[in-house]
């Protein structure tokens, strides 16, 4: 009977909404060993304690989070141990919605259009898909948004088209986001998207680029991952398509690619943060970008933007064969990595993936480079490990400012040496 | 034997100075001290047979938390010399690093860290914290606490195919106002190479006078994106001690 009742409330728990009222937390002082070894017993008890604080010294707290029917029976068999007790929060429950409220609070207030919108700051999705329209109302002769495909959860991957017109001019593509938990990269391509917006037909040099090529950028290239990054997981870094025989979910669609496929660097467990997928570009986000490139047929750069790391690099990941290229792609990381520190002395490694960072087979500049795109490029964003991807917010300014300088140099570079 | 020169742009040697960036944590870092390299300038390898692998670098040195303007985010504290030994024979034994740092390297972090320590031992209640998806300027100091905490145990779980930095703090939380303040830290660690996440929890204790120290420290397998096989799981102090005991001061 009583095995039958604990799944029921696994079972609640797991399909259900699960609520915090009425739960109480004890703090418990423990005065020897001997009550502490009475305490590591409670979870025999079956009574739903939650232990926020696992006992371990008796000079240490221990806290529990005891369910509502169970509080009465939990209390008693302290207080029949002679183990002292106190309740430190009445209402479990309330302190959830408090959380909830604040959070709802600081979201409050939407921006009516580009020039509001807060570009030192992270937001969720859907706020930057709402300025990705507000982008293209604002300007309407400069922007358009295609949507490339759908995610696996379908939402829509949209890529924004910077054209002056012409027809089918050579393309310059950059994508942030593709792994969701590297924020700063989905919050650099959106001020990214501003920046090219108020920089046509102010500065020269963006100008001129403008003026013969178009530039795409997928601010959120993984959309379902990030929307996983703000409502469960913070760390999440694949797609979230589920796999076959497996209860791990996701694919890293920086391993998706079909370049040296399934080599090393690369994982064949699902529950890995390397799985590579079944197969090359099952990934609806990944083989949305490759229909489209190769759709096109006039791509002449492509920057993908990843954190953490501080490093611009080239082909290849997947092998120790040298890019064709290398010669220039090494010469035009440098003076690109040159401007980056120039603005704020912010300092990065270049080379090739292999050589600078890791083996890494099936990655996105590898094909791409590999399809005949030569300034093929992967930026690894702020910092070096000591926010990793909880980069705080006062640094995305920052971060995309000094990163757009390398990917002017890039563009330049693309719009002098045309192939 | 002989030393092969490194480029010193290459993985190899930035994981070797990683190796001792968590080094010179353990021994000199602070809420208001945290420690990290920005250039490897010279590497070289020296095979050492069956006892390992010994990496001499020369980097860098920066500390991390004397932000002028978040636009400038480190603070330059000389050149260092380490070498690092990944031994051969048993994978599970840390590294063994020795580092000399040149010039002003102790920070003088006394007037901070006396302020801090006196208001957390003075408070009311036990201070905890927690990020939910970004980091609170007021929390900064409790965040390098656990990024100096982390790196013990970071320093312990490297070997040349790691390249390990704290990801996360879910939460902390004061335990005591003692003399020896004591949190516990519930943290996530990533590893470039690998990608994974990694869960700990640490106890640790802190005063000016005492620096950092890590009392227990425990892996928890159970999050699926954290399966590792070839980390091992620790907890304790005589584990602790016996890692100290390989280390050589600075």
């Amino acid at each position: 009977m009583r095995a039958l009742l604990v799944f029921t409330a696994v079972f609640v728990a797991v399909f259900g909404q699960e609520t915090f009222e009425g739960h109480q937390v004890l703090r418990i002082t423990a005065k020897d060993d001997a009550q502490i070894t009475l305490l590591r017993g409670l979870p025999e008890l079956e009574l739903g304690i939650d232990f926020w604080m696992e006992p371990t010294h008796p000079s240490l707290p221990v806290d529990i989070r005891v369910p509502s029917q169970s509080l009465k029976e939990v209390k008693m068999f302290l207080e029949s141990n002679d183990i002292q007790y106190t309740v430190m929060i009445h209402d479990v429950q309330n302190l959830l919605d408090e959380e909830k409220r604040q959070m709802l609070k600081a979201r409050a207030v939407q921006p009516r259009n580009t020039d509001d919108f807060d570009f030192a700051n992270y937001h969720t999705l859907n706020e930057i898909y709402d300025f990705i329209d507000m982008l293209v109302v604002e300007n309407p002769h400069l922007v358009s948004k295609i949507v490339i495909g759908q995610s696996y959860e379908g939402r829509p991957l949209n890529v924004l088209k910077f054209s002056t017109g012409g027809s089918n001019r050579p393309g310059i593509w950059i994508d942030t986001g593709i792994h969701s938990r590297e924020w700063v990269t989905q919050a650099s391509g959106t001020w990214f998207a501003k920046k090219i917006v108020t920089d046509y037909g102010n500065d020269p040099a963006l100008t001129a680029i403008l003026d013969k090529m178009d530039i795409f950028l997928e601010i959120a290239t993984n959309p379902d991952g990030f929307a996983f990054t703000h409502s469960q997981n913070r760390m999440w870094r694949k797609t979230r398509k589920p796999n076959s025989g497996s209860s791990c979910v996701g694919v890293d669609p920086n391993r998706n690619w079909d370049a040296g496929f399934g080599g090393g660097g690369s994982s064949g467990n699902p529950c890995t943060e390397t799985y590579r997928g079944p197969k090359a570009h099952s990934e609806p986000e990944v083989k949305a970008i490759v229909d489209f490139v190769q759709a096109h047929g006039n791509l002449k750069a492509f920057v993908s933007i990843h954190s953490y790391s501080q490093m611009l690099l080239y082909p290849y990941g997947y092998t120790r064969t040298p890019a064709k290229d290398e010669r220039e792609l090494d010469e035009l990381a440098k003076k690109a990595v040159n401007d980056l520190t120039s603005l704020y002395g912010t300092r990065y490694k270049y080379g090739s993936i292999i050589t600078t960072i890791y083996q890494a087979s099936g990655g996105t500049i590898d094909w791409t480079y590999d399809q005949g795109i030569k300034y093929s490029y992967t930026f690894e964003l702020r910092d070096t490990g000591f926010y990793g991807f909880l980069l705080p917010a006062n640094q995305i300014l920052p971060t995309a400012k000094e990163t757009w300088l390398a990917l002017m140099a890039i563009m330049e570079h693309t719009n002098a040496n045309p192939y | 034997m002989p030393v092969e020169e490194l480029d010193p742009s290459h993985y190899p040697a930035t994981r070797a100075a990683k190796v001792a960036e968590h080094f010179i944590n353990t021994r000199y870092g602070s809420p208001f001290a945290w420690f990290g390299s920005s250039g490897v300038k010279k590497a070289g390898l020296e095979d050492m047979g069956v006892l390992g692998t010994k990496y001499h670098i020369e980097f860098t040195l920066k500390e991390m938390t004397r932000n002028v303007k978040s636009s400038v985010i480190l603070y330059d504290m000389g050149l260092c010399s380490a070498e690092v030994l990944f031994h051969r024979a048993d994978e599970r034994k840390p590294p063994q690093v020795q580092c000399t740092c040149s010039g002003a390297f102790q920070v003088n972090t006394s007037a901070e860290e006396e302020d801090l320590y006196q208001r957390l031992r003075n408070a009311t209640s036990l201070l905890s914290g927690n990020s939910v998806g970004h980091i609170d300027p007021e929390m900064a100091p409790f965040w390098h606490l656990g990024g100096v905490a982390s790196s013990f145990i970071m320093l312990r779980e490297s070997n040349e195919s790691t390249l390990l930095n704290m990801a996360h703090i879910d939460n902390f939380t004061q335990m005591t106002k003692d003399a020896q303040l004591m949190f516990q830290y519930d943290i996530l660690l990533h590893d470039m190479v690998s990608q994974e996440i990694l869960k700990w929890k640490l106890l640790l204790s802190w005063s000016p006078d005492g620096g950092v120290k890590v009392l227990e420290a425990e892996w928890d397998p159970k999050c699926r994106s954290c399966e590792r096989a070839h980390l091992t799981v620790t907890t304790g102090i005589a584990a602790e001690q016996e890692m100290k005991g390989d280390n050589n001061n600075v």
